[in-house]
């Protein structure tokens, strides 16, 4: 039987097996192989909430999807279509993400009695026998048994041996995909360099992948999926939390101060914590505080030495922090709070996604304690915002929060990364010393951007105190006069609108600057929306698309772009909050688009949402 | 630190020599607003006393409170100072000491601020041992908030939260912080400006989290919560002033003593002829079982009971363990030495890259 050989735009994969099978190892594997081989690509890892659910149960199904195409590609996918599941478990979990049509690849092995029970199928019940999946192109392979038959001549643990099969699996999909075996070969073997036979087992297990699709005759097709024009430059593959902790690397080098980053370990933030820690010969100081409140009081502490003081956390952790965040408010010290959201409220789902926490940010905190938002939209963006992040609270001596999210953190695209001279300057001074001067040293003067200066102890004659209770303009002690206390309100409001004069103009991402429909979104929405846009104009419709990095205070021409459209939609993964600070504003009709499932948008989705919605939700922005 | 940053730039011209300092210099232009008669005032005093003397420069030193009466003590100080939020002293104090840690760091903070809203700092900083001296202020009360009990007041005490008396037990703040690890912990009472004051020095020159516990009165709320331990009469049959290497001896002649029987100490005459000098237990700061148990001496005296523990004032325990900012500091170093000052393009770069055309 001849092999045809088809070309594809653009495909997606999603790996899925029990959380001990490796998915998200094979899954990151694959996609480094594909962006050496030039695709666009974005990535997208689901684990289960538990560390180590029951082996074979939906619960602890891990997967990972991967879109990649010769063309621009923003989403992880809606859909895939090829689902690879190493039991029956993973394959209940995903079907429903897997197109009409599309290709399952089971790991027969685990669809026998025992995990078919574990997977709670029906007695006699068995989705590879009883015809329940016609409507997909079923390959079925026993997975562990050929891993076994691979291995047969090591003298590996039958454990250890098992542990292989995800190799084997790689291989064949490798092979489907017409992709070198190089990249993973030489990952395996540094690796397990301190152990060659695991090493060999896993590169043998993932050869005889290959060769099982090149000599097995259940195949009929390989697919080719050419280069994607992307911009020429030299490029890596970079996750969210990376890229958050290289800008924050960055911006230390910049600024030349230490970054002092106070933690407490929560999902999905803990990972830049891991990050960071491994990073002390870059003047990385990370401490695992004893709790969030400690976490960001530290942070503080070392800002008020002349450190880039840095928190991170997800919602329930900053709800933690809100004292202390408005403590930096009023003390006027830099201070960088990440807030890798999740969806909430109180613990609620946290290995699932959501945009929950943008009015927390805003407004929560107890009294008049106004900060900056930034959110980046893509895994890359990370760093340009986590690097803008910091010269905002630097340069402007303010918290910063930056708001990214779980889909954000954990997915991955290629990264045209800069060169450390490509990168701005932080400009930040320290009060100077002072020798017996006649004038006294004022912490609240400030600067013509309403900045107050940087003084920090172990400079001589400018010994001060500061402090949470309200203080005094200028001179900073404590006072409780009614008009200063106004006054001082104001201060710490215009300080951050100010900010609009220091930040670039908004743009539109795709589209027109006037037109019939506006799309603003923010976050992680970017390439859902992006996408989305894209299709929408090609079907016809006069729709454009901005995206905020900006969210408080907004760009300067923000009001004019919104009217200059006659509707404005505002997709966000929660139940309307931007949508509320922009209504707030600009006082525009503007309709939210919500959806509340810890998952992001599919494009398709988003398509129909913009296309009902402007027909009944958004009234005309435009009033002549 | 290795790595030559802006903040080592700034403070690189400063100079090496400390000025002769007097009290007066410490004390800012700010107007001290405690109530009249506060144990506040002479803690105040006998701070600035000492600052003088340890050998610090003025900008080198930096004041850190939460919240409470005792907080607003850094005000007072013209050093550099932050008053801060409710509790949370102790993880400021670490992240700047950590991040500075030539500079000389202090915690002013109550029962209320260390004990109750920020106990879970307060252990912290213990078990970790950052370098830094913290003074709690004990008046078993809240007073900022007008007089509920706090969690140092003795069960059954009748206050605004309490009117039918307290049932929590309280906290023995010298007992915990040794159940914490602490490597220095010693009491003083704000009625004795000598021998605070050198507690004071001591706790400066302590290497790692020195925990100073200062008995003060709240004349408004608590008037006399210790007043057996502080009043002139009853202080010598109430109080035992520790030395290191001296036998326990108390009493307004010197004639009682303290022995252990076992591990049981007992309260002992030396009038009587039966036991002397050389019978009694000997301090030693170092020894954390002795310690812990004198730690424990800390019950109310039962009425009639003649001989009954007194209450000890001094340095119960005073042991050298590596600090925190040291590690921290000493790990920051060690790895710009072995792996050298991290490159930042080959960081950007990554481990794997492609080059589009």
């Amino acid at each position: 039987m001849s092999i045809k050989d088809q070309i594809r735009d653009e495909v997606t994969i999603r790996f899925a097996g029990d959380s001990g099978d490796g998915m998200q190892l094979t899954g990151s594997l694959f996609t480094n192989t594909t962006a050496l081989e030039g695709n666009d690509l974005r990535t997208l890892p689901e684990f289960p909430a538990e560390i180590r659910a029951p082996a074979g149960t939906v619960p602890g199904v891990s997967s990972f999807q991967l879109h990649f195409g010769s063309k621009e590609i923003m989403t992880p996918g809606d859909v895939c279509d090829v689902l690879v599941v190493m039991n029956s478990a993973a394959l209940k979990a995903n079907l429903g993400l897997l197109q009409r049509g599309g290709t399952i690849i089971a790991n027969t092995a685990g669809f026998d009695k025992k995990n078919l029970n574990l997977a709670k199928y029906g007695e006699d019940e068995n989705p590879l026998e009883d015809g329940s999946l016609s409507d997909y192109n079923v390959i079925e392979v026993d997975i562990s048994k050929l891993t076994k038959e691979s291995l047969s001549n090591t003298s590996l643990s039958f454990k250890d041996v098992e542990r292989c099969k995800n190799m084997f699996v790689l291989g064949l999909l490798y092979w489907m995909y017409n992709r070198p075996l190089e990249s993973t070969i030489s990952f395996l073997e540094k690796k397990f360099s301190k152990k060659p036979e695991i090493a060999n087992a896993n590169i043998k297990a993932l050869k005889d992948g290959y060769n099982f699709g090149d000599n097995t005759e259940i195949f009929t097709t390989r697919y080719t999926v050419k280069e994607a024009p992307i911009a020429p430059g030299t490029y890596r593959n970079i996750t969210g939390t990376d890229a958050t902790v290289l800008g924050l690397v960055s911006a230390t080098r910049k600024s030349n101060l230490p970054l002092f980053f106070g933690s407490y370990p929560i999902t999905p933030a803990s990972d830049v914590l891991h990050g960071l820690s491994r990073l002390k010969n870059y003047g990385v100081y990370t401490f695992q505080a004893e709790d969030e409140i400690a976490a960001v009081s530290s942070a503080i502490g070392a800002s008020f030495g002349g450190s880039l003081g840095v928190t991170s956390s997800s919602g329930p952790g900053i709800a933690l922090k809100g004292e202390a965040i408005g403590l930096a408010v009023i003390l006027e010290l830099p201070l960088v709070v990440l807030n890798v959201q999740r969806a909430g409220p109180s613990t609620g789902m946290p290995t699932k996604t959501e945009q929950a926490d943008l009015l927390q940010a805003m407004y929560g905190r107890n009294g008049e304690s106004p900060a900056v938002i930034l959110a980046p939209h893509s895994p890359a963006d990370c760093f340009d915002t986590a690097f803008e992040a910091c010269r905002v609270a630097l340069e402007h001596m303010i918290p910063v929060f930056f708001m990214s999210d779980g889909y954000l953190a954990n997915g991955s695209e290629p990264w045209k990364f800069p060169k450390k001279k490509d990168l701005k300057d932080i400009k930040i001074t320290f009060e100077p010393s002072r020798n017996g001067e006649a004038k006294k040293y004022l912490p609240y003067v400030r600067d013509d951007r309403f900045v107050r200066s940087w003084a920090i102890p172990g400079t001589k004659g400018i010994e001060h105190r500061v402090g949470g209770l309200e203080k005094e303009d200028e001179t900073g002690d404590v006072s409780y006069d009614p008009d200063n206390h106004e006054k001082m309100v104001k201060l710490r409001q215009a300080k951050v609108d100010e900010i609009a004069n220091h930040i670039p103009l908004q743009v539109v991402d795709s589209g027109n600057e006037t037109g019939d429909v506006l799309v603003v979104g923010w976050g992680s929405t970017y390439g859902s929306i992006r996408t989305a846009a894209h299709e929408l104009r090609q079907e016809g419709m006069d729709i454009s698309h901005i995206h905020l990095r900006y969210l408080n205070p907004f760009p300067k021409n923000l009001g004019k772009l919104l009217n200059s459209f006659d509707k404005v939609l505002i997709p966000e993964i929660n139940n309307g909050q931007l949508v509320r600070l922009i209504r707030d504003k600009f006082m525009i009709p503007a309709a939210g688009i919500n959806k509340i499932k810890g998952r992001p948008f599919g494009v398709d989705e988003l398509k129909q949402e913009i296309n009902q919605a402007i027909v009944t939700k958004s009234n005309p922005v435009k009033t002549n | 630190m290795s790595l030559n940053t802006k903040i080592d730039k700034h403070l690189s011209n400063g100079s090496n020599k400390t000025p002769d300092y007097s009290g007066k210099d410490f004390s800012s232009d700010q107007d001290v607003r405690w109530c009249p008669g506060c144990g506040d005032y002479t803690i105040l005093k006998q701070v600035q006393n000492t600052m003088p003397d340890i050998g610090v420069k003025k900008e080198d030193i930096v004041f850190i409170s939460g919240i409470g009466c005792a907080a607003r003590f850094p005000y007072y100080m013209d050093t550099f100072g932050m008053h801060s939020i409710h509790g949370r002293a102790p993880a400021i104090a670490t992240g700047l000491k950590v991040s500075r840690p030539e500079l000389s760091v202090w915690i002013i903070t109550g029962d209320g601020d260390s004990l109750s809203i920020g106990a879970n700092h307060f252990v912290q900083l213990l078990r970790r041992n950052v370098n830094v001296n913290l003074l709690l202020f004990n008046n078993q009360i809240y007073g900022l908030t007008k007089g509920q009990y706090s969690p140092t007041a003795p069960e059954g005490s009748v206050t605004k939260s309490t009117p039918y008396g307290s049932i929590d037990h309280p906290f023995n703040p010298l007992s915990l912080s040794m159940g914490a690890d602490g490597t220095f912990v010693a009491r003083a009472m704000d009625r004795d400006p000598k021998h605070l004051n050198k507690m004071l020095m001591r706790t400066h020159q302590h290497q790692g989290t020195s925990m100073l516990e200062i008995y003060q009165n709240c004349i408004v709320f608590n008037d006399g919560a210790f007043e057996l331990f502080t009043d002139k009469k009853s202080r010598p049959r109430e109080a035992i002033y520790l030395e290191q290497g001296e036998p326990l001896i108390f009493g307004k002649e010197n004639d009682r003593g303290v022995r252990l029987d076992g591990l049981k100490p007992e309260v002992v005459s030396l009038a009587d002829g039966k036991y002397s000098k050389d019978d009694l237990w000997v301090h030693d700061e170092q020894d954390s079982t002795k310690s812990y148990l004198l730690s424990r001496f800390f019950d109310a005296p039962e009425p009639g009971d003649d001989f009954h523990l007194p209450r000890p004032f001094g340095v119960l325990y005073a042991v050298d363990r590596p600090t925190y900012d040291d590690g921290v500091n000493n790990q920051v170093d060690h790895e710009v030495e072995r792996r050298g000052t991290g490159d930042l393009d080959k960081l950007l770069e990554g481990p794997e890259t492609w080059l589009v055309k």
